[in-house]
């Protein structure tokens, strides 16, 4: 799979490059990441995905009309080292051979007052699919750019995400927090 | 063949709990030593995080007990072997000062490597030891030769040290390793208190 930004023309590319960072589909990219963060023996394990396609409608006005879709490639992975890159691509983890991209589909966005909201939506990874609720806090930024952030906890072990000798949790924890943040530029 | 030495007086014995933290230090020296060497070419699988784990929780061991090694020493002082030429003592005491130096370099430095490449070290699985310095590569490999580097100096080192007690028992015949290895003195001479 091709990184999103290869999907934008490119003077429009360019243009956006020179106002600091790439545009796709209501989400600047290079601004916004996907973190997540569990346990190996207690210790905690961070990483992030490298490359991802956003594809983000968010009006506080038409919360109906609303819609935050996120498509991960998963062999982007960045870990402490590229051996433990290379690990989690295996079958036993992602299996990103056979299931190369995760999605995130919005179902339903609700306001919860003030600037929390809260999505819904489907995460389908490695060839399960869940209903998920991901809470958002919305905030704007000095240039005018909204800021979502959301964090929920997912078992990985419900996606199957480290199979055989790796389902042993006392290794690595279950539990994953996932934290997206994604910055919106202003609507015009 | 041996001739009969004076009984060593108390005040330059070590106490048994010098002895017994000693052979505690070797034992968990040469665990941790081991599992090092051969740690660093197992695959990765859960069984080698539990292993880098007891490494690092080994090291941290060593660390605590030489504090405790080292107040007590302080607590309970003891005087030199009587009858060693100068050059001896100053060897032994130089090389027992660069003992214990590196039994808490060696860990500290392991623990610095393992803050730097962002893996937090929790003790026994229990306590969140703090991360020393924040995640960056480049002082991960730095500290990673250094902890490799002060390894291989105990490990000249820890072979000299015994080669030294050992050349003192079978070729001097002196009492040097018997103050260490008290269970030694019963086969070659009988105490009399």
């Amino acid at each position: 799979m091709k990184p999103f930004r290869s999907f934008v023309p490119p003077l429009a590319a360019l243009l956006l490059a020179a106002s600091g960072g790439a545009l796709a589909e209501g989400v600047l990219i290079d601004k916004s990441e996907i973190r997540f963060a569990s346990k190996a023996m207690g210790a905690s394990v961070e990483g992030r995905f490298r490359r991802w396609k956003a594809n983000v409608d968010f009006r506080p006005s038409d919360l109906a009309r609303s819609k935050a879709n996120l498509e991960i490639e998963l062999a982007s992975i960045d870990l402490a080292s590229e051996a433990t890159e290379a690990e989690t691509r295996r079958a036993a983890w992602f299996d990103t051979a056979k299931f190369p991209v995760a999605t995130f589909t919005s179902t339903a966005i609700r306001a919860l007052g003030g600037d929390r909201y809260e999505i819904a939506g489907t995460l389908a990874l490695k060839g399960v699919a869940k209903d998920i609720v991901v809470p958002v806090a919305l905030r704007k930024d000095a240039g005018g750019n909204s800021i979502a952030e959301g964090q929920f906890t997912l078992k990985r072990l419900e996606f199957k995400i480290g199979e055989g000798e790796w389902a042993d949790t006392s290794a690595v924890a279950d539990d994953v927090v996932v934290r997206v943040r994604m910055v919106l530029p202003p609507v015009s | 063949m041996a001739e009969i030495r004076p009984i060593i007086p108390t005040d330059v014995a070590y106490t048994r709990t010098a002895i017994v933290l000693h052979w505690l230090t070797l034992a968990l020296i040469a665990t941790g030593f081991t599992i090092g060497m051969r740690m660093v070419d197992l695959p990765i699988a859960p069984q080698t995080l539990r292993i880098y784990a007891y490494h690092k929780w080994i090291g941290i061991t060593v660390f605590v007990v030489t504090l405790a090694r080292l107040g007590w020493r302080f607590a309970h002082p003891v005087a030199p072997p009587e009858g060693l030429p100068a050059w001896q003592r100053h060897a032994a005491r130089a090389s027992h000062l660069s003992l214990y130096v590196l039994m808490l370099a060696i860990p500290l430095s392991g623990w610095l490597f393992s803050s730097a490449s962002g893996v937090q070290v929790i003790y026994l699985g229990l306590i969140a030891l703090p991360d020393l310095v924040a995640k960056d590569e480049a002082l991960a490999a730095a500290l990673k030769s250094v902890h490799h580097a002060l390894n291989f100096t105990l490990a000249v080192l820890v072979p000299l040290h015994a080669g030294a007690a050992l050349k003192h028992h079978f070729v001097e015949h002196d009492r040097v390793l018997v103050r260490m290895l008290p269970a030694l003195s019963g086969r070659r001479e009988e105490p009399t208190r």
